[in-house]
């Protein structure tokens, strides 16, 4: 009797196992050669992005931008005859599950590398993962230094200018402009702003902040963040927060009567986003004078052809609407990738896509240097500044590169724009 | 400097505790009705926010959003009511927790679905400036439109219960269903309406106090709620005046903690006052009630 | 209810099946493999909340707080050991041992609490604790690492499965072999005297003191007993991802395991088997039947997940009101069904 019972019951549980076998065998994405995600015709990789989440708003319209990139290129042949396919999927900025998204993508799909991982927290969750597995881990969305260990991590390469190099450089900055300034911070309780602080201490000294607040992206009430940073009297506050918590930043601020001067990083610095997505009518009244960085073309640059070329790809392959921060973030996301896979040669693999980046045949769209050898896995290595005036985010003063401690103006001037921006092995 | 910074953190625990003691106030005649303590009642006041996010937008005008809040969270309190706890054997307390928590999950499903999982900032009817003649106190008009709502709707609860046919008979029904319906009370019908009244009156607080935040987004009242059950809990869940004063004490209480021990901390703090009202005084500080069983 | 089954069949049939779903390891691809392991790390914690809250009657929303307690543990341990430079089944055994150990000893300090409240206070207090569990990694970022969580040193694979899949193949074994020993020792326990117990306090208090029953010390046990085997599969996830991050065991995670718990068959060891299976099958065949459809990105991305949690929910409520013995319960009736056509002389079982 309890036997007969037993043996359904193992059948049951023998048929649901064999279900699962059975899902594993159209799993395997079928590369014509030996080399994952690449065939005849296409090359398939992909990415974690923040879709969904308290970072979503900020960051969602890059990844949007990269595969428009990808679709302007495949529409004009692609890179060696080959479609680039661009897998894109959400992680929630949540580690935890950056950890199975990324799994899906290498061991699932089988992509041929990762572009762009998104977030220094979500990326940081999947690192060793990548490197023990060997997959390209090409130009990583976050400022931290841990992507540049070429001796530990081989395979990863980092794409944001340093977030201690944004902060000694906006320090500086503020030391020449406000020298008589209290100067204070706000952060995110991670890597974020730890080296941001470290790269702000570097320049100002190690008692040069008179408040230092840190947020969680779990709880949006800053009210006691702003509130403290008002108490201490500051008049210069640097920030290492994300989009949606420098308009939470701002915005409580002004409602506590809090107006200092605000020098943001790149990565949450982005008018265009922190006005349509966040601040809307208030944020042209609440940014003036909003002080940030960043390392590509910015949307109001005049006459800057990659801008005009970005614009064109934005019209016709990413539904029109204003180009900005993040879409050229993206698009030269796409372009940096498509040089390194045209110089990784006919029948490209992972060794050979990681040695053409290591042989500086990536140099990008931007207005600084690219860090990339086989001894430094660093991208963008310096930053200008922008200021907010009337609703308008625009460059002003010098680019400036930092290394070795020492901030130095760069005059290379930028990358010229050749061959309707698509990548050719040179 | 510090006096002023104490007064702050005191005005800002004060308006943010408001909105905390009406969600609490929703528990509470949830429980008063049907003995059940609504885990959905944070995503049923979500999806009325949802609903009236839609009709702002759409119509330009905060105050039908207002009444669509009101309206859609007592149409959604009506179908979980009638659409599935009624049907919840009451026999194992456990099983109306459960069945209320598969009510939350498929409600920020749905509203996961329809809207995405992003983030729609929320626009307000006030400024929330602090007012320059009452400098100092960091008041904003926004403030005072909450405390006023708030208000109003403990008053209406008064009024309702003290002196309305309608009160009388959901007390009745509330206290002894069974006496009641002999006595010609239709009891089944009161448990709805108090759900009804108790979602469209969290859908209202949520309206309130999502507007603070990042935005609204399909888990913007998970932390609500929480401390709408601490409150409910510390102020007895059977009591009203418990809740109201209890929202009122645990704001100023959260909003000191964050302000002087850290932001982050507020739930840590929320826990502990939890344990410590459940173990030392499991009644509630406002409950007349004894023992107290689920 | 339950038919007592000869321990002997119970025991060929656990070790039949263990062999056979290690075999299965061989041949699945490594994300399967790596799926398989998250059944058998969700199956530890779904099994001991499945004992706690449908034999002893106590509903714990906290269970993916004390999942990360196990994380944590292993985190520190695991990651103390390598800085030692001490490596092999050291570092793959006493991590999860530590696991256990701190998922007990808070545990326990929860159930002393715990044993003096009912029903949906208890559930209230356990949410609180989930909700909290954020609050307090970022308070103490430099111990547990923020929002990032900690980086976890473990043991590799063994060298004769280095290659494609072989971490994953080695990832799956251990989740199992820790899945299993969860399961046997609940088995023994839920059969036990104290299984008894535990039943009589679930269903009476009152009875079950005059019965000579010690109801607190009763309760005390079960939440403890169960928090250990979330430890577990808490350990199994840090060794898993390499890491432990508050996001990976937030409010989600806990409601996950209550409705594998639920669904499966509420109290059963086979429905947490059940309950863990659909945890991880329905949301990857729902992706896959979204994909096969060929929706708009914006749409897909809408039904991604999402889907999957609303019909969890639909299902969660349907089985509380309508089939409360949920997965397990229908077998069983299948079951019967089946032995009742069989053989005409047995008579089918009345309810």
């Amino acid at each position: 009797m309890t036997l007969r019972r037993n043996r359904a019951l193992a059948i049951v549980g023998a048929a649901s196992v064999f279900a699962l076998a059975a899902c594993s065998t159209n799993g395997g994405g079928g590369a014509a050669e030996d080399v994952p995600g690449v065939t005849e015709d296409t090359v398939t990789i992909g990415t974690h992005q923040p879709l969904t989440g308290p970072a979503a708003a900020g960051f969602a319209s890059i990844s949007a931008a990269t595969s428009a990139y990808f679709d302007y290129i495949n529409d004009n042949g692609g890179i060696n005859g080959r479609q680039i396919e661009f897998i894109v999927k959400d992680d929630g900025y949540n580690p935890a599950n950056t950890q199975t998204v990324v799994r899906e993508l290498v061991l699932e799909d089988d992509v041929f590398a990762i572009l762009g991982g998104l977030g220094t927290p979500t990326h940081s969750a999947v690192l060793d993962f990548l490197n023990e597995n060997e997959v390209p881990d090409l130009f990583v969305s976050g400022g931290s230094p841990t992507w540049d260990q070429p001796e530990e991590y081989p395979w990863t390469f980092g794409y944001n200018s340093e977030y201690t190099s944004e902060a000694a450089i906006l320090a500086n900055y503020a030391q020449e402009e406000f020298p008589d300034g209290t100067y204070c911070m706000f952060g995110q309780d991670d890597d974020f702003g730890d080296d941001f602080e470290a790269g702000l201490l570097e320049i100002l000294g190690d008692d040069g902040l008179a408040a230092s607040e840190r947020y969680s992206v779990a709880n949006q009430d800053v009210t006691a963040q702003i509130s403290a940073l008002k108490a201490a009297g500051c008049d210069v506050v640097f920030l290492a927060s994300i989009n949606g918590f420098t308009a939470l930043a701002v915005g409580t601020a002004a409602q506590l009567g809090l107006f200092p001067q605000w020098m943001s990083s790149s990565s949450g610095g982005d008018y265009g986003t922190l006005e349509t997505d966040y601040l809307q009518e208030n944020a042209p009244l609440l940014l003036e004078n909003f002080i940030s960085t960043f390392y590509l073309s910015l949307e109001t640059n005049e006459n800057d052809p990659w801008v005009e070329h970005f614009q064109m790809v934005q019209d016709e392959y990413n539904g029109g609407g204003e180009l900005g921060g993040n879409e050229i973030f993206g698009m030269n996301m796409a372009y940096m990738f498509a040089e390194a896979l045209a110089a990784a040669g006919e029948n490209p693999t992972r060794e050979s896509l990681v040695e053409a980046v290591e042989s500086g045949a990536v140099d990008g769209t931007g207005i600084v240097p690219l860090g990339y050898s086989p001894e430094d896995h660093t991208g963008n290595l310096g930053v200008r500044l922008s200021q907010v005036k009337s609703g308008v985010q625009a460059y002003f003063g010098d680019t400036y590169i930092y290394q070795d401690g020492e901030v130095s103006v760069y005059d290379g001037g930028a990358v010229p724009f050749e061959n309707e921006g698509i990548p050719t092995a040179e | 400097m510090e006096l002023e910074r104490f007064i702050f953190l005191t005005v800002d625990g004060l308006a943010r505790g408001a909105v905390y003691a009406a969600f609490a106030l929703s528990l509470v005649l949830i429980w008063r009705a049907a003995r059940i303590v609504n885990f959905s009642q944070g995503a049923i006041a979500m999806a009325a926010t949802y609903i009236a996010f839609v009709v702002t937008s759409m119509t330009g005008n905060y105050w039908l959003g207002l009444v669509a809040a009101l309206l859609g969270g007592a149409a959604i309190g009506l179908i979980v009511e009638r659409g599935v706890m009624r049907f919840v054997s009451p026999v194992n307390p456990l099983n109306s927790v459960i069945a209320a928590l598969g009510v939350l999950l498929v409600i920020q499903a749905v509203v996961g679905m329809l809207f995405g999982n992003g983030y729609y900032p929320m626009a307000v009817p006030f400024s929330q400036e602090p007012l320059p003649w009452l400098a100092g106190l960091s008041i904003s008009a926004y403030d005072l439109f909450v405390f006023v709502c708030v208000a109003f709707v403990v008053l209406g609860l008064a009024v309702l219960f003290g002196k309305t046919n309608v009160g009388l008979r959901m007390r009745a029904a509330a206290f002894s269903p069974e006496l009641a319906r002999l006595l010609g009370v239709r009891s089944t019908r009161m448990i709805t309406l108090g759900w009804m009244l108790a979602s469209a009156i969290s859908g209202l607080a949520a309206l309130l106090v999502i507007p603070t935040e990042l935005g609204l987004n399909p888990h913007a009242t998970d932390l609500v709620f929480v401390y709408a059950f601490t409150i409910a809990v510390v102020g007895g869940l059977d009591s009203a005046p418990g809740a109201v004063i209890g929202g009122l004490v645990v704001g100023v209480l959260l909003s000191w903690v964050s302000g002087y021990l850290g932001a982050t901390l507020s739930p840590v703090a929320v826990l502990v006052l939890l344990l410590a009202v459940l173990l030392i005084k499991p009644g509630g500080i406002f409950s007349v009630t004894k023992e107290r069983t689920a | 209810m339950t038919g007592i089954m000869s321990s002997r069949t119970t025991v060929i049939i656990g070790v039949v099946g263990l062999i056979a779903v290690i075999g299965l390891t061989f041949v699945l691809e490594p994300f399967r493999n790596y799926q398989l392991a998250t059944i058998a790390a969700y199956l530890c914690a779904v099994a001991g909340l499945t004992m706690l809250t449908g034999v002893n009657g106590q509903l714990s929303l906290g269970h993916a707080a004390l999942m990360a307690c196990g994380a944590y543990c292993y985190a520190f341990t695991a990651n103390g050991l390598a800085e030692q430079e001490i490596e092999g089944p050291v570092l793959l055994i006493v991590p999860i041992i530590a696991a256990v150990v701190g998922a007990t000893v808070l545990g326990l300090v929860i159930g002393l609490a715990a044993a003096r409240l009912h029903g949906p206070y208890l559930a209230g207090v356990t949410l609180a604790f989930v909700i909290a569990l954020p609050a307090v990694t970022s308070r103490f970022s430099d111990v547990f690492g923020g929002d990032q969580g900690l980086w976890i040193t473990v043991e590799r694979r063994p060298e004769f499965l280095a290659g494609r899949g072989g971490t994953e193949m080695f990832q799956a074994w251990v989740a199992i072999a820790c899945a299993a020993v969860v399961v046997v020792l609940l088995r023994n326990l839920m059969r036990s005297n104290f299984g008894r117990q535990m039943r009589a306090v679930r269903d009476n208090e009152v009875a079950a003191a005059l019965a000579g029953i010690n109801v607190a010390r009763t309760k005390v046990i079960a939440f403890t007993v169960s928090s250990a085997a979330a430890g577990i599969g808490g350990a199994v996830m840090a060794f898993m991802t390499q890491s432990a991050s508050p996001g990976a065991f937030n409010l989600f995670i806990s409601l996950f395991l209550l409705m594998a718990a639920v669904i499966g068959g509420i109290g059963t060891l086979y429905g947490a088997l059940w309950g863990s299976i659909l945890l991880v099958v329905l949301p990857d065949v729902i992706g896959s039947i979204t994909r096969g459809l060929s929706l708009s990105p914006e749409v897909a991305q809408r039904l991604d997940g999402n889907l999957a949690v609303g019909l969890f929910g639909a299902v969660m409520v349907l089985v509380v009101i309508v089939a409360p013995f949920g997965i397990q319960g229908l077998v069983r009736k299948a079951g019967h069904q089946i032995r009742s056509r069989g053989s005409l002389q047995s008579a089918p079982h009345p309810k």
